[in-house]
C-alpha cells in the first residue's frame, strides 16, 4: 500500500478573484475511502473536477500512482467519476451506458460482456440492462452511474455527492453499500460531501474544508475528538463553545481563565499560545450534565434553567449562569428527565473534556 | 361566465376563418374546371395539375428552390449549431454583440438585405444566380435555425458531457456519441424550418437570382397571365401540403424526448 498514491502539492484554483481552492498539499493512500467534507463553497467539489481534469489548476501540480496527471485531459486520466445528478446518458439503455467507456479500453467482446456482467452484479443491477435512465428510480440511477465508472477499472473512483438526491433511509443503505463495495473491489476513493455524518461514517480519513483550505485532515473519531480549530469544532457533530484566555503555558499545560468559571490548567495539545485572548473552550454534549444535585466533577456551577428543547439524542438548554444567559446542548442521557425545583440544576464539565482551541 | 365563453369562442373561430379560408380557396379552385376564380364552381377536373405537371420550366424551378433550400438550411443549421452551442453553453466577452449580430437579418428589412447583397455581389464582378440566392438565404435562415437549436440545447445537461469525456471520449468523440444524437431532433428541426424558409422566400430570390427561377419566382411570373392562373392554383395547393407537412413534423422533433421523462413514471426498485 503505498501511501502518497495521490499527491496534491500546492494546488489553488481561482476564478477570477475567488480563491477556490488555495495552496492546498495531501496526500492519499492506494485503497483508501477518503473524504473531503465541508460546507458548499469551500472549494471541496473544485477539488474533486481538479482530480478529474474538468478544471485545470492555477498553480500546483497532481499526481496519481507516481505519474504528473496535472495536465492531462479527463479522457487520459486513471479516474472515473459518480457525478452529483449521475449523469445518465439517456438516448442509451442501461447496457450501452456500462459499455460507453469501453470502446477506447481495447478489450475483446468477450471481456467486455464478461465485464459489464461482473459490474451489473456487483452493483445488483442484473436484469436491467435494457431500461432507460427513465425508466429506472434514483437508486437503481445511482447503481448505474457507479457501475458506469467501476467497469473501467479505474485507479481511483471520485464521487461527486453521490447520495444527496436519495432520501434518508436508502441514503444509509447506500453508505454501507458503499463502504462494503469498496472494500471488497480495494479501489480508492475520494468522496465528497458536506454530510459531516456521512462523512465520519464512511471514511478511513476526512479532509474538512473552509475557504479553499484544508482545515484538519485525519481519521474521522480524530476530528471529532482532537479538533484542530473551531471550524473543525463546531462543523462536526455538537459543542458547546466557552469564551477563554490563555495565562501562562506550563510544559504539556496552559493556565486558561474561562469567563466566568475561573482559572483552570487545561491539556494544551495544539501548542496554543500563552497570554493570548483568541482562544475558545469547547466542550461536547456527552461531556457535560445537568443534574439537580451537585456533582464531584472538576467543574461544578449552579445555574436557573429558563427554557429547554428536546432534540431526540440531545437537549438543548438555554440557563442563566452568574447572570449571563447561555445555551448549552448536552446528550439527553445525561439529564435523564429530572425534575428540577424552581429550575435550579447544576453543570458539571471535566476538566479532561475541555478542548482549547484557536479562534482562527 | 357562460357569455363571456361564448364571446371568447366566437372570436376564436372568426380567427381562423379570417387566418385559413383564404388559404382553402386555392385547393377548392384549383380544382374547378374554368380559367377564373369565381362563383358558382364549374364543375370537378384534375386538368390543371395534369398542365401543371407538363411545364418544363415549372420543374427547373422547382429543382432550383430544392438545391437552394437543401445548400442553405445545412449551412445555417450548420452555423446555427455552433452558434446555439456557444450560447447555451459559455459566457464570454462580447456574447450580446455576436448574438445581436446573429439575429440581425431576422430583424432587418428583407428588402434592405437582398439590396445590400446585391450591390457587394455586382460589385465583386460576379453574376447573379442561385449562388448570390443561397447566400442570402443562409443568412436569413441562420437566425431561426439558431433560436430552435438553444431551446434544444438550453435543456441541456451538460455534465452528460463531461461524463462521456470521464469515461475516456475526447471530444469529437463525446461530440458523435453524446451532444449529437441528443441534439438531432433539434437539428433536424432546424434543417427542415430553414429548407421551408428558404424554400417560399421571395424577395432575396427575385433580387439576386437573375435569370434562374426559383419556385415563387416562377409562381409571380405566370401570375401575369390570366390563362396560367389555374395551374399555379394547382401549384399552390401542393406547396400547402407539403409545407403543412413539413412544419408539424419539425414541431413534433422538436418537442421529441422534452418532457418524456415527466410522463414516465419511473420503476421502483
Amino acid at each position: 500500500m503505498s501511501n502518497s498514491f495521490i499527491q496534491i502539492n500546492n494546488i489553488s484554483k481561482h476564478f477570477k478573484d475567488v480563491k477556490a481552492v488555495d495552496d492546498v498539499s495531501f496526500e492519499i493512500k492506494e485503497g483508501e475511502f477518503f473524504s473531503l467534507l465541508g460546507p458548499s463553497g469551500c472549494g471541496k467539489t473544485t477539488l474533486l473536477r481538479l482530480l478529474a481534469g474538468f478544471e485545470y489548476p492555477t498553480s500546483g501540480n497532481l499526481l496519481i500512482d507516481g505519474i504528473d496527471i496535472t495536465a492531462l485531459p479527463p479522457d487520459k486520466r486513471p479516474t472515473n467519476m459518480v457525478f452529483q445528478n449521475y449523469a445518465i446518458f439517456p438516448h442509451l439503455n442501461v447496457e450501452k451506458n456500462i459499455k460507453f467507456g469501453l470502446r477506447k479500453l481495447g478489450l475483446s467482446h468477450d471481456e467486455i460482456g464478461n465485464r459489464v456482467k461482473d459490474v451489473l452484479k456487483l452493483v445488483k443491477l442484473e436484469g436491467y440492462e435494457e431500461r432507460f435512465s427513465n425508466q429506472l428510480s434514483g437508486g437503481q440511477r445511482q447503481r448505474v452511474a457507479l457501475a458506469r465508472a467501476l467497469v473501467r477499472q479505474p485507479k481511483v473512483l471520485l464521487l461527486d455527492e453521490p447520495l444527496g438526491a436519495l432520501d434518508k433511509k436508502l441514503r444509509d443503505e447506500m453508505q454501507l453499500e458503499l463502504r462494503t463495495l469498496q472494500k471488497n473491489i480495494g479501489i480508492t476513493f475520494v468522496f465528497v460531501t458536506h454530510d459531516q455524518q456521512e462523512a465520519i461514517s464512511m471514511s478511513d480519513r476526512v479532509a474538512v474544508m473552509n475557504d479553499g483550505k484544508i482545515q484538519q485532515l485525519s481519521a474521522p473519531n480524530e476530528l471529532y475528538k482532537n479538533p484542530k480549530n473551531i471550524f473543525v469544532s463546531d462543523f462536526i457533530g455538537e459543542t458547546n463553545f466557552l469564551k477563554a484566555e490563555t495565562k501562562s503555558s506550563d510544559g504539556g499545560f496552559i493556565n486558561v481563565s474561562i469567563e466566568e468559571l475561573g482559572e483552570f490548567k487545561i491539556k494544551n495539545n495544539l501548542n496554543i499560545a500563552a497570554n493570548s485572548s483568541d482562544v475558545v473552550c469547547s466542550v461536547r454534549p456527552e461531556s457535560m450534565m445537568i443534574s439537580n444535585v451537585k456533582s464531584d466533577w472538576d467543574i461544578c456551577l449552579d445555574a436557573k434553567i429558563r427554557q429547554t428543547s428536546y432534540l431526540g439524542e440531545m437537549t438543548r438548554f438555554y440557563v442563566e449562569v452568574k447572570g449571563i444567559d447561555k445555551t448549552i446542548t448536552v446528550s439527553s442521557q445525561h439529564f435523564d428527565n429530572q425534575s428540577f425545583e424552581n429550575n435550579e440544576c447544576f453543570i458539571s464539565i471535566s476538566l479532561e473534556d475541555i478542548s482549547l482551541l484557536n479562534k482562527k | 361566465m357562460n357569455e363571456k365563453n361564448n364571446t371568447l369562442l366566437i372570436y376564436t373561430l372568426l380567427y381562423f376563418v379570417f387566418l385559413y379560408v383564404p388559404v382553402l380557396f386555392l385547393p377548392i379552385f384549383s380544382f374547378n374546371d374554368a380559367n377564373y376564380m369565381s362563383f358558382p364552381l364549374a364543375g370537378f377536373t384534375t386538368e390543371h395539375y395534369e398542365e401543371m405537371w407538363s411545364k418544363r420550366n415549372l420543374h427547373k424551378a422547382l429543382w432550383a428552390s430544392i438545391k437552394v433550400g437543401v445548400v442553405a438550411s445545412v449551412i445555417s443549421t450548420t452555423i446555427a449549431l455552433f452558434a446555439a452551442k456557444a450560447f447555451a453553453r459559455y459566457k464570454f466577452r462580447g456574447e450580446k454583440i455576436s448574438y445581436g449580430g446573429i439575429m440581425m437579418p431576422f430583424l432587418i428589412p428583407e428588402i434592405i438585405l437582398a439590396v445590400a447583397i446585391l450591390i457587394i455581389w455586382i460589385n465583386l464582378g460576379f453574376k447573379l444566380g442561385l449562388v448570390p440566392v443561397t447566400i442570402g438565404h443562409t443568412l436569413f435562415c441562420t437566425p431561426f435555425a439558431m433560436l430552435i437549436l438553444i431551446a434544444r440545447i438550453e435543456g441541456f445537461d451538460f455534465s452528460l458531457e463531461e461524463a462521456s469525456r470521464d469515461l475516456g471520449e475526447n471530444a469529437w468523440g463525446t461530440f458523435f456519441r453524446v451532444s449529437f444524437p441528443l441534439y438531432l431532433p433539434g437539428i433536424v428541426a432546424a434543417l427542415l424550418l430553414s429548407f421551408i424558409i428558404s424554400f417560399d422566400e421571395f424577395i432575396l430570390a427575385f433580387f439576386l437570382t437573375g435569370s434562374d427561377a426559383t419556385l415563387p419566382m416562377y409562381m409571380w411570373g405566370q401570375m401575369r397571365f390570366v390563362q396560367k392562373l389555374p395551374h399555379v392554383l394547382a401549384l399552390g395547393a401542393v406547396i400547402i401540403v407539403f409545407t403543412t407537412f413539413i412544419v408539424l413534423l419539425a414541431f413534433w422533433l422538436r418537442n421529441v424526448g422534452q418532457g418524456k421523462a415527466k410522463k414516465d413514471i419511473a420503476l421502483k426498485l
